[in-house]
């Protein structure tokens, strides 16, 4: 009886403020919506609309395919630069102790306030960076960076590396102090090389951390919102040019002041398609990383 | 015997409370002007005064995520009983879910004697019922440093030639021609409103709404060429550069000219009190074409369809309907009120109000923003191209008419 009587409270109160929601969310998806009122039941329509019938088949495709771009992109720069730290910081190198805690500062700051101040310093007029490239005489490199479509994705992705990558090195670093001083020593007595130490010591043996940073990244750049939101806009300012889906569901299902409609059924469907092909992703990623990490 | 009295103690505690709501009526009121708040407030409690018994209670949100908040309350039962609402496409979402009380000149009488465009911005288009009483015109047009004209001795122009001999005079001076950039999206919008109105011309509009013409029209295709013509003269680097920077760029005098809406008046007079400012409709290409601004209706006050006090409501629904209200909106708010017979203090509000008089609505917001995807979004996002040179003007009135023809009937083949 009192088992039951502890029970009840949290799964009533995950019932309520987890379950419920997601669940709605899912039954939104299959219903047709004027304006903000329920319509009637309508089976698939809503997936078929997001994904098949134009335009919004061309804005899901365009926003998939910035998501695909910012995922291989941040796993580079984001999470290769974070190993890379990671290692220079396990190995000591002069200012190692500084520089623990500053690669890792402005993971701390806000994602809104990271977001506006490299809005300011790509500033075309007064930014850092153009006044900086300017001064040195490159002034034929300063660019409206956020204005074109040549360098406005790009321009979020370095903002993101920048405002990140202190975590991956985190990770890695907390990796790389478990491996055993034996293990390395023995390595020692092999080779001097330092490639065949991280290729072949290093990296297998932080597999567990490479594990969770490239789940987390992927679960992290599929639902990208804060910066592109903080420095382009919800209309993924120039043309579509940083639209991904975390703006374009946001966008369909609530409306943008320059849009014409708010439409839950098509935001929900996308909402759920969001969440499934993350899930099912990640689990697939997750599965295949764990295969590869060794027990020592 | 004490028992008793306490009975009737609580007897009649209990009488009071049900009469309670019929003394004394608690409306709220919703609104997107933060800004705005304490006009509001002494309207309001002039409304009060005059009404005893009927409490207005105010709630300002921000402006950005006001439709989402209004519209989630609404459908969540729990929306105030008297709001501001959007106008034309936006307004319908929210009146065509049945939200808000139909008003006629039966109830609210002073309706009638509205401009016929400002109550067609509150009514639906598919019941032909009025929803809101509409409060304020937007106009988009040139807004000017006085201060840097007069002292370089320059003139509103008459002329297309003319506009870019001015805007030419002025860069040889040093001095940025116009203040607007390009990174947020809806300026791209404005900025066509504002300086190619008078290109596009009344004729373009009049067939374009009677589906003779599309956005392929030579008219119009001229239009977008002249505008990236002008756009020489923005500041360097203008497609990367945000609405916040470009207000500022004006209101601090380090550029002469500013295309936008009459909504900016305010924002530059708070940002810098000393400016003096200057309103021009954009020429034709000839002195003799009409010079034309863009308009329309921004949003309107609105009661909830099920509110518990609808009398109430409609009592204030007829004084922002009044004149005693469009006058102190007008004068306080510095906005061109929809009320008829309001005069402005302000001279420059006087002149919008003149310029308005010759003028074609505000293209995409007053006709394509019904249907996704809407005229706005597609223009807003072709301009920027144009001005990214990644296309070109006949391009753009291809994607523009191919992108509505999904929805608008007279674009379908």
């Amino acid at each position: 009886m009192w088992i039951t009587a502890l029970l009840v409270p949290p799964l009533a109160f995950v019932a309520l403020f987890i379950v419920y929601p997601i669940v709605s969310a899912f039954a939104y998806a299959f219903f047709d919506w004027n304006g903000l009122a329920r319509g009637e039941f309508v089976g698939l329509d809503n997936f078929f609309k997001v994904l098949f019938t134009e335009p919004y088949a061309g804005w899901t495709r365009n926003a998939f395919g910035h998501n695909v771009q910012v995922f291989f992109a941040l796993m580079v720069l984001q999470n290769g630069m974070g190993f890379l730290l990671a290692y220079c910081l396990w190995r000591g190198l002069p200012g190692a102790r500084f520089h623990r805690v500053a690669v890792f500062l402005p993971v701390v700051l806000s994602t809104i306030i990271v977001g506006y101040l490299f809005k300011l310093f790509l500033h075309p007029m007064f930014g850092v960076v153009n006044v900086s490239l300017k001064a040195i005489g490159l002034g034929f490199l300063a660019q409206p960076w956020l204005g074109q479509s040549s360098t406005a994705l790009w321009s979020l992705i370095v903002a993101n590396t920048w405002h990140m990558v202190g975590f991956p090195t985190l990770v890695f670093l907390a990796g790389m102090q478990r491996i055993p001083g034996e293990v390395l020593d023995a390595v020692r007595m092999e080779t001097e090389s330092e490639w065949v130490k991280v290729s072949k010591i290093v990296w297998p043996l932080v597999a567990p951390s490479a594990t969770v940073v490239f789940t987390l990244l992927f679960v992290g750049a599929f639902n990208w919102f804060e910066i592109p939101y903080v420095m382009v806009g919800l209309d993924g300012s120039p043309y579509g040019s940083t639209d991904v889906l975390g703006l374009y569901f946001y966008r369909t299902a609530f409306g943008n002041q320059s849009g014409a409609t708010q439409d839950f059924g098509a935001g929900s469907a996308l909402a759920v398609l969001i969440f499934v092909f993350v899930a099912v992703v990640a689990g697939i990623i997750t599965v295949k990383l764990r295969a590869r990490e060794i027990q020592l | 015997m004490k028992k008793r009295n306490l009975l009737r103690l609580g007897a009649a505690l209990g009488g009071l409370l049900v009469a309670l709501p019929a003394l004394s009526q608690e409306l709220t009121f919703w609104s997107w002007r933060q800004e705005d708040k304490a006009v509001y407030q002494q309207l309001i409690d002039t409304f009060q005064a005059e009404n005893p018994g009927i409490t207005i209670k105010l709630e300002a949100f921000e402006a950005a995520n006001y439709n989402t908040i209004l519209s989630t309350a609404l459908a969540g039962g729990t929306g105030p009983d008297l709001m501001m609402v959007r106008a034309f496409g936006a307004m319908e979402s929210i009146a065509g879910a049945g939200y808000l009380m139909p008003l006629s000149p039966e109830n609210v009488p002073e309706l009638a004697n509205f401009s016929p465009a400002a109550v067609a911005a509150e009514t639906m288009r598919s019941d032909k019922k009025t929803y809101a009483v509409p409060f304020a015109s937007q106009t988009q047009f040139v807004l000017y440093n006085k201060a840097i004209f007069d002292q370089n001795g320059l003139k509103e122009p008459q002329t297309w030639d003319e506009f870019i001999a001015l805007a030419e005079a002025l860069k040889a001076k040093g001095i940025i021609p116009f203040a607007n950039g390009t990174a947020t999206a809806w300026q791209n919008e404005t900025i066509v409103g504002a300086l190619v109105s008078s290109i596009m011309g009344r004729g373009f509009y009049d067939d374009l709404i009677a589906g003779k013409a599309d956005f392929t029209d030579p008219r119009y295709t001229e239009a977008l060429s002249k505008l990236k013509d002008i756009s020489a003269y923005f500041p360097d680097g203008f497609i990367g550069l945000d609405y916040p920077s470009a207000q500022q760029l004006f209101s601090s005098g380090m550029a002469a000219m500013f295309a936008g809406g009459s909504y900016e008046i305010a924002n530059f007079r708070a940002q810098n009190k000393d400016i003096q400012l200057g309103v021009f409709a954009a020429p034709g290409k000839t002195a003799e074409d009409e010079k034309l601004v863009a308009i329309y209706f921004d949003g309107g006050y609105a009661a909830n369809a099920k509110t518990a006090h609808p009398e109430a409501a409609l009592k204030f629904l007829n004084y922002v309907a009044s004149k005693k209200f469009g006058q102190v909106f007008a004068n306080s708010l510095n906005n061109i009120s929809t009320v008829p017979g309001v005069t402005f203090d302000d001279p420059l509000l006087g002149e919008v109000a003149q310029l308005n008089e010759h003028s074609i609505p505000y293209l995409m917001l007053v006709h394509f923003r019904y249907a996704e995807p809407s005229g706005s979004v597609l223009l807003q996002g072709e301009v920027q191209k144009l001005l990214d040179n990644k296309t070109t003007p006949a391009e753009v009135g291809k994607a523009l008419t191919e992108g509505l023809a999904t929805w608008y009937e007279p674009f379908k083949k």
